[in-house]
């Protein structure tokens, strides 16, 4: 008898294709809104116009008038149930609906709840309500100028706009870093306001039984347990008592991790009137409400020898926070993990400070496909990067090389802290720069600069933090960010497996069987893979991060494992030798020395349920709780090459190639899927992708119309490439990927055109690089701020 | 009256209206509120669910059906409107042993992640095979260019389509190398 060929099982390294395409390719996904319940109503929201204003009058006897509305609730009906605020994941508090004032616009105000949507908001349209206006605060500059009115009047104590302060490093060392550097670089930016936006919205389906007393909720989460625990605390229900179901989600990227006021609502809905409530939100809901991500401006300086070498890094950033502190954030760090920039360099000093600042616009934010605040921390590291290189007049690819770790120097501690713990930085460098042809492009470029045209190269190289967490430092609520798996192996060798981690799209109904696969040499398609109802599955923190594969994918290594090591005491039974004696290869235990004599892992799950030796006890599972001892850290070299019109200012992308290396690769089409995925959000990000607010709060960006996405049209090809260095403590060495595109590709094409344009004055364009801003540098010679503009109309 | 009262009825009262609406080749007679989009005549008035709502404003496509063989956004249609038309849906793709091309594509490419926007991506798909069997991969890109996606980057999606394509018309697909 032979091994198993592990590919042909569906385990490590293949290609498997998606088990959960079966029901979408046919339309059969069980997405929020195809939920319908027996008896079930229908809620809508009204939402303020206003950025900010004093609320004066409600008046929602027209509305209760209409027939089919069920239900209208106020802030004042929460505020009798002590549930008008609600505690945000940041340890500040949330406007469930308005009591007092409305603080941004879109801002929850009245709820209504009717026998369909259409009656609903026929009841949203006939509630009266009277507002005051008040001054509009859209920046934080506004927010921090003195004699600012105080947004969160709310807050005890609170006398000005300020949400936070924090700082990290060695602010000494870095001083006299900077007394000693030949040169100074320095920079500032603006990371605009974006939002995840998946094409599906946020919603809920609330059904609270008072004969059971059970409150089970179909909600769009990425994180069900999460949301379980907040209820319980938030609403005082008890916690075997709530069920929380994640069903298909379509897309989450970050927006789905929050507790949004409306679940709240649909919950209370339920409870009042006896009935399922279904809250689907609308799109312009979810962008001027939900989640957003970055909204943050950066200063900062690089003391640099004139040879190259980086001495030390020193950064301020100011965050718009909005209206309430509401990032959805693990880690115990205000500015959650912004020091992981310069992670990749060898740098021994730096000091960041960070000012979070309140103001009248959506609350949040969320880690937007990324760890949080490291898509900021990437992004600034590469454009300090490409100012540097082009202060010491030095060229982009080699100022890396200077810098970059060495493959010896792992593991390094960097100047905030972080442990980085392996990669090949210039493998994967050299990797991407002989794909792009980097020598031969520059001489292109320079000819084509001859004639006129305007040809340009922008490299980003980036290691960046994954997997939260480990207990010592990440918690969402005080629950520490560990992860889990059920693996449950039945009678004939078939088995399902449950973990605490929920897909969005990531493939984890194809992946995680991959990684039984691997572990047993139980074929994957006998693995059925079941996540997203609190109800079932083992206790878990969700899905954000890129954390599934380097936590709930650990997890279920070991909970396979330790079905493995109970397998093996059967299998030494039925070989009827001593369990020292049985050795193991994949799918099989067998005899040393008489390879002929083995037992298959089905006849051992056979064997557990029918023939297990004396004494012990029957069946074939295991659970495993897992706490990753450190983030794990791939690295990724984005190359891009665009063409900027001097006309115009319009650019073209050329080529972009993907240099990632994420560790081992489960499923490698799945990982180029998630690249490929990243990169779009990427040059989203870097050519149209934002929202902005106008002086008086209103925000720019509400709709599909107004908040650009990119098309199949104007997205450009992508060439993937990838080195493999295993994660050194992940049990099968993997370390995630779903977010390095999106995090490490935006700096890659705006360095790009910044390259393209090659003018010294022109530093910086802010995000996105829209043609006319492009325009405005090509004719001022100078850096395009994208901020803001301060002042009222 | 509204959609969740919906039903295949035979009377006619004063403020819906009855129509006639081919759906998946079967004739469905209903009685509709004038103001139902026809999305949510599909979605709950005939329970076909595989139509998605994304945007409400015809920009993501994520509702798209067929009409009477053209790809619409079946959000900004009204069911009155679609009276005495053909609709298709990502419902009438295939057969239930049989994949449509598009839908086998989809899957053997990689074109689906979280699978929301797929039904409208194959119905505009599907429109565009049934008037070129041999598109470029611009056409396809352009024939894409009103359905959003969020999690794909469309490259795998634009190589669904091809698959379909050489499948359709018997080409032999390029079976996927490492597969």
């Amino acid at each position: 008898m032979t091994a198993l060929d592990e590919v042909k099982i569906g385990g490590l390294g293949a290609s498997r294709l998606r088990v959960e395409d079966q029901r979408f390719v046919r339309g059969r996904g069980t997405y929020l809104d195809d939920i319908k319940l027996p008896g079930m109503l229908y809620m809508e929201i009204v939402r303020s116009p206003l950025a900010h204003a004093r609320i004066t009058r409600i008046d929602t006897s027209k509305a209760w008038q209409i027939p089919g509305v069920r239900l209208v609730l106020t802030g004042e009906m929460m505020a009798q149930r002590n549930l008008a605020w609600m505690p945000t994941l940041s340890y500040d508090t949330q406007a469930v609906l308005a009591t007092d004032k409305v603080r941004f616009q879109g801002q929850e105000v009245v709820v209504v709840v009717a026998d369909d949507p259409y009656i609903a908001k026929d009841g949203c349209d006939a509630v009266e309500i009277d507002y005051e206006p008040l001054p509009a605060i859209v920046n934080p500059e506004q927010s921090a100028a003195p004699g600012a009115p105080i947004i969160r009047d709310d807050k005890p104590g609170q006398t000005d706009n300020t949400c936070y302060r924090w700082e990290v490093g060695d602010r000494e060392a870095t001083e006299r870093a900077f007394a000693e550097a030949d040169v100074v670089s320095s920079l500032k930016l603006h990371y605009p306001r974006s939002h995840p936006s998946p094409i599906e919205c946020c919603g809920a389906v609330a059904d609270f039984d008072a004969g059971t007393g059970k409150l089970t909720v179909y909600m769009t989460t990425q994180a069900p347990h999460i949301v379980r625990a907040a209820v319980a605390l938030i609403a005082e229900l008890p916690e075997h008592q709530i069920r929380i179901v994640s069903p298909d989600i379509g897309g989450g990227f970050g927006n789905k991790v929050p507790v949004y006021p409306g679940y709240v609502h649909a919950i209370l809905a339920s409870i009042l009137t006896g009935r399922p409530v279904k809250w689907i939100e609308d799109k312009t809901g979810n962008l001027i409400s939900t989640g957003f991500g970055r909204d943050m401006y950066l200063d900062a300086q690089m003391a640099l020898r004139r040879d190259g070498k980086i001495l030390a890094v020193r950064m301020h950033a100011d965050t718009d926070q909005g209206a309430f502190f509401a990032d959805a954030q693990p880690s115990k760090f205000k500015v959650g993990l912004l020091h992981s920039a310069f992670a990749c360099y060898d740098i021994g000093i730096g000091y960041i400070t960070a000012q979070g600042h309140y103001t009248n616009k959506a609350p949040g934010g969320v880690a937007y496909r990324c760890s949080f605040r490291v898509t900021e921390a990437m992004f600034f590291q590469e454009r300090m990067m490409q100012a540097a290189a082009t202060d010491l007049g030095m060229d982009q690819a080699e100022f890396r090389r200077i810098n970059l770790r060495r493959d010896v120097a792992f593991p390094a501690r960097t100047p905030f802290g972080f442990l980085v713990d392996s990669g090949q930085y210039h493998k994967c460098l050299q990797v991407g720069l002989d794909a792009i042809g980097y020598d031969e492009f520059r001489r292109e470029q320079a000819a084509a600069r001859e004639k006129g045209r305007l040809l340009g190269i922008g490299i980003s190289t980036m290691t960046e933090p994954l997997g939260a967490g480990n207990s010592r430092e990440y918690d969402i609520l005080g629950i520490k960010m560990f992860d889990s798996a059920e693996l449950r192996v039945h009678l004939t060798g078939k088995a399902i497996l449950r973990t605490g981690a929920r897909t969005q799209g990531q493939g984890h109904e194809t992946t995680w069987a991959q990684i039984v696969a691997h572990e047993l040499g139980i074929p994957a398609d006998d693995v059925v893979v079941e996540e997203g109802d609190t109800d079932t599955a083992p206790y878990g923190m969700g899905t954000y991060a890129s954390r599934s594969t380097p936590v709930a994918g650990a997890a279920v290594s070991m909970a396979a494992r330790k079905v493995r090591a109970k397998a093996r005491k059967i299998a030494a039974h039925l070989l009827e030798v001593s369990e020292e004696d049985v050795e193991w290869e994949l799918g099989r235990f067998y005899v040393r020395g008489a390879p002929e004599r083995g037992a298959s892992i089905q006849e051992c799950a056979m064997a557990a349920y029918s023939n297990m030796p004396d004494g012990m006890e029957p069946g074939l599972e295991a659970t495993a709780y897992y706490d990753p001892p450190n983030l794990t850290w791939p690295f990724a070299c984005y190359i891009v090459t665009v063409e900027v019109d001097p006309e115009t200012g319009v650019w073209d992308v050329l080529r972009v190639v993907a240099v990632d290396d994420c560790g081992v690769r489960i499923n490698p089409m799945i990982v180029e899927g998630q690249i490929m995925g990243g990169l779009t959000e990427a040059y989203a990000m870097a050519s149209m992708q934002f929202q902005t607010y106008d002086a008086d709060g209103n925000m720019i960006g509400a709709n599909y119309m107004d908040y650009l996405l990119p098309t199949a049209w104007e997205t450009p090809g992508f060439e993937l490439h990838e080195v493999v260095t295993p994660c050194p403590h992940h049990p099968i060495g993997a370390k995630g990927v779903g977010e390095c595109a999106a995090v490490g590709g935006p700096a890659a094409f705006v360095n790009a055109v910044i390259d393209a344009i090659g003018d010294a004055g022109v530093r910086n364009i802010d995000m996105p690089l829209l043609p006319d801003r492009v325009w405005t540098a090509l004719q001022t010679r100078q850096s395009v701020s994208g901020a803001p503009p301060v002042g009222r109309s | 009256m509204s959609f969740s009262k919906t039903v295949e009825i035979t009377e006619t009262s004063a403020d819906t209206r009855r129509i006639t609406v081919t759906v998946n080749g079967t004739p469905r007679v209903v009685e509709v509120e004038p103001r139902l989009l026809l999305v949510h005549l599909l979605r709950e008035g005939l329970a076909l669910r595989g139509t998605h709502i994304g945007c409400d404003t015809t920009n993501c496509g994520a509702c798209t059906v067929l009409h009477d063989g053209n790809p619409i956004k079946s959000c900004t249609m009204l069911a009155v409107q679609a009276d005495g038309h053909e609709i298709t849906t990502v419902e009438g793709l295939g057969t239930p042993s049989e994949l449509d091309p598009v839908q086998e594509g989809f899957h053997r490419e990689h074109g689906l992640q979280c699978g929301f926007c797929t039904p409208g991506m194959m119905m505009a798909a599907r429109a565009l095979l049934d008037r070129e069997p041999d598109p470029s991969e611009e056409d396809v890109r352009w024939a894409l260019s009103g359905n959003l996606c969020r999690c794909t980057g469309y490259q795998n999606i634009v190589k669904a389509v091809l698959w379909a394509a050489d499948k359709q018309r018997g080409a032999q697909p390029a079976e996927e190398d490492a597969r």
